[in-house]
């Protein structure tokens, strides 16, 4: 016997065929936190020279920080964490994932298969715990099995809507040992997620596309899923057909473009949620009708027909009544449709889109009406700055949620894809640092920056020292209002400005990052901001920027909740308009 | 109104709390619901009873159809000469003097089995469909219940229409 075939046959302890696996599906990186199940995992990742591991300070922070990895390089995040407690924390990220659609593969250790269901020590019931909040999950049992879970994973987590896998490894399973060998096909008959996109629907859509008098698109996360930001660009401009976008979206329509209607929704552009509710057809690509962007939804779009593109049938006709249904990647589908408006067969009436872009062109000069005259710096002026220092920089933008973050998506004119990464769906404080660092390590060179308030900054701050021990240069800018802003807004409106509970102190920003050994600054004057930035990306490290606002400035646009789309309240004195 | 919907899935541990999660999480409501081994023993049908209007019940189709394990979901047809469906009970009555020869007369217009005789009781055993279901327990009622126990439905469908993997 040679010794390679020696090598073959020799058994592999489950911890070692763990990492085999994960080398098999491309992984370089994981983000991640030991704990006693998962030590024999760990135990090899000490003599793994393919793996590099990034220790968190927080569970939650290592799935953020994944999903951050997965949204600029578009491959699943990979996160190890002990079963339990590690398991637990984990939950919120895994759901973040899954309402935003970007793959992670997270693996969780688990107890002593004989153990389960036996309340062991650090025992939780993970796979019934995040059936609701992932896309699939899996709790192997016996290690023949690990290699086949361990593919599938990825393939269900980066193929169709995209979305969080969770695995649960008891500890046995780990220790175990067996021949590896990673199966080189899959087999899941109940999953096979349509790409195709029916042809005769996409004529269908087009037709109706090219005979409408006021048309408009919705361009929504799921371009940037299928990469057919192009083909969305081209078909507008073919068609001649003005393009909003959700927030997650943001970046897959030029927002310098004329067509460009910017952001819709709740603090959309009051010409895009106006452009939404007079279309006569809507096309809407990637995006599941959230109720952030329709609005009240009998009143959404009640006069239009609506198209519909999106790979998960579920979201098609869900919230919004659907007329012509298409299931299929998004770049499929507009694929299909250009190559068909090539043929000549089809023209629209050049007469009808003029008329219907002067329109909109004439809400256009509706201007948002600033909420406080005040001699303190104004926390849109922040933005605006960042935005006029780092546009040319090629800057991947991290939020977190709350008013900094719609005043991003506002400000920031995003003209590509993949450079805002911002909790969406769940809507999580606390997201942006870590999934900055995330999307740090995707891309090392890159200029990163995360936005944040000062409430959600504090949700994971811990990872600082994260940033340190891997010199991870996240430039941390602050809108310190001293208050949670977003709520503080709505008690505002609508709570006869009872703050309860959110003024919201914090501690002095700039002796925190000298603790922690990284440059902190303290931004009182508008005058300041631009000699603060420039040394801040100049720093060679993470960055801590308090920006010391306005605290009773208010997020316009604004559509309040249950709302028709085209009651905008532009200033503080505002009705409906 | 009622549908009934019928899952071809994976034979495999936790399949069914995914499949009732996705009820409770989504609001959808369960009128009955029955699983078991298929022909081939690597897959079970679960047959689940549900009301709701068209778009619920598309959604509940689109839901059950995005789980990973399931194989194929179908909605069954409503009419009788498409679909044949069936519930079984047993219902243990209370049977003394007069009554024991008014069950035994029900059962036999039924065509309902006695399975189980004690000095005080009977216990009968029928299968039909929810309206003859109904009117065996509508008459026995009187007759004083014990005990009832009643399946959830199963459906199948008619001639050549076949649910299975292969289609």
């Amino acid at each position: 016997m040679t010794a390679e075939q020696t090598l073959k046959t020799e058994k592999m302890s489950g911890a070692k065929i763990f990492l085999e696996c994960l080398r098999e599906e491309g992984v370089d990186k994981i983000f991640g936190y030991p704990g006693g199940v998962i030590l024999h995992v760990y135990d090899e990742l000490y003599s793994c020279d393919f793996i590099k591991h990034y220790l968190v300070r927080h569970e939650q922070a290592a799935v953020h920080a994944a999903e951050g990895y997965a949204r600029i390089t578009g491959k699943p995040g990979v996160v190890l964490v002990t079963s339990g407690p590690g398991a637990c924390n984990a939950i919120t990220g895994i759901a973040n994932a899954y309402y935003d659609s970007y793959p992670l593969v997270v693996f969780t250790g688990q107890v002593d298969s004989k153990l389960i269901g036996n309340d062991a020590f650090q025992e939780a019931d993970i796979v019934g715990i995040t059936r609701s909040c992932c896309k699939h999950n899996y709790l192997v049992k016996n290690i023949s099995d690990l290699p086949r879970v361990i593919k599938e994973s990825f393939h269900i987590a980066k193929t169709g809507k995209p979305g969080p896998v969770v695995v649960s490894l008891p500890k046995d399973v780990l220790t175990s040992k067996m021949e590896f060998k990673y199966p080189d096909k899959i087999s899941l008959p109940g999953y096979n997620p349509n790409y195709e996109g029916h042809p005769i629907q996409c004529k269908k859509a087009l037709k109706l596309l090219c005979e409408a008098e006021r048309p408009a698109i919705i361009s929504g996360g799921g371009v940037i899923h299928s990469d057919a930001w192009n083909e969305i660009r081209e078909l507008a401009k073919k068609l001649n057909i003005p393009v909003a976008t959700t927030l997650m979206g943001i970046g897959t329509f030029p927002q310098d473009e004329d067509l460009s209607l910017g952001m819709l929704g709740m603090h959309g552009n009051y010409w895009a949620n106006l452009a939404i509710s007079n279309c006569d057809v809507l096309f809407a690509v990637g995006t599941r009708f959230n109720d952030r962007i329709t609005g009240c939804l009998k009143r959404f779009c009640k006069d239009a027909q609506v198209i519909h593109v999106d790979i998960d049938p579920c979201s098609i006709s869900k919230n919004v009544h659907v007329d012509i249904p298409i299931v299929g990647d998004a770049k499929n589908v507009l694929n299909i449709m250009l190559k068909e408006f090539d043929t000549g067969k089809y023209t629209y009436e050049e007469q009808f889109r003029r008329i219907w872009v002067e329109q909109i062109n004439s809400w256009k000069s509706k201007k948002v009406i600033k909420s406080v005259d005040s001699c303190k710096m104004s926390p849109q002026t922040v933005i605006e700055h960042i935005y006029n220092k780092t546009k040319d920089k090629n800057p991947i933008i991290a939020t977190e949620v709350g008013q900094h973050q719609m005043w991003t998506a506002q400000l920031y004119k995003f003209k590509e894809p993949r450079k805002l990464v911002t909790s969406g769906g769940l809507g999580t404080m606390g997201f942006g640092f870590p999934a900055a660092i995330g999307a740090q390590i995707a891309d090392k060179d890159r200029l990163v920056f995360n936005i944040a308030g000062d409430g959600s900054i504090q949700m994971n701050i811990q990872e600082l020292m994260t940033c340190v021990d891997y010199k991870i240069p996240v430039k941390i800018a602050i809108i310190n209002n001293g208050y949670l802003g977003m709520v503080r807004q709505w008690q505002e409106k609508l709570f006869n400005k009872h703050y309860s509970q959110t003024p919201i102190t914090s501690p002095d920003y700039v002796k925190l990052a000298e603790s922690y050994g990284i440059l902190g600054m303290r931004i009182t004057e508008e005058s300041q901001i631009d000699e603060a930035l420039d040394k801040a990306i100049a720093y060679d490290g993470p960055v801590i920027m308090d920006f010391v606002v306005e605290p009773f400035e208010m997020v316009y646009p604004w559509v309040l909740a249950g709302k028709p789309l085209n009651e905008v309240l532009m200033s503080n004195n505002a009705e409906g308009e | 109104m009622k549908h009934t919907i019928s899952v071809l899935v994976k034979n495999e541990p936790g399949i069914l709390s995914c499949v009732c999660d996705l009820f409770s999480t989504r609001g959808f409501n369960i009128e009955s619901l029955t699983v078991a081994a298929t022909i081939d023993e690597s897959f079970s049908r679960i047959t689940i009873v549900t009301t709701g209007d068209e778009v619920v019940i598309e959604q509940i189709c689109k839901q059950l159809n995005r789980l990973i394990n399931t194989i194929k979901v179908v909605e069954l047809p409503k009419s009788a000469e498409k679909c044949i469906d069936r519930e079984l009970i047993l219902c243990k009555v209370t049977a003394k003097d007069d009554a024991r020869s008014e069950i035994l007369r029900i059962s036999e217009i039924f065509g309902a089995k006695i399975i189980d005789v004690s000095p005080d009781t009977y216990t009968l055993e029928y299968s039909g469909d929810s309206r003859q279901i109904m009117a065996i327990i509508a008459l026995l009622r009187p007759l004083g219940v014990k005990e009832l126990v009643r399946s959830g439905m199963v459906a199948i469908t008619r001639e050549n229409q076949f649910i299975n993997i292969n289609k």
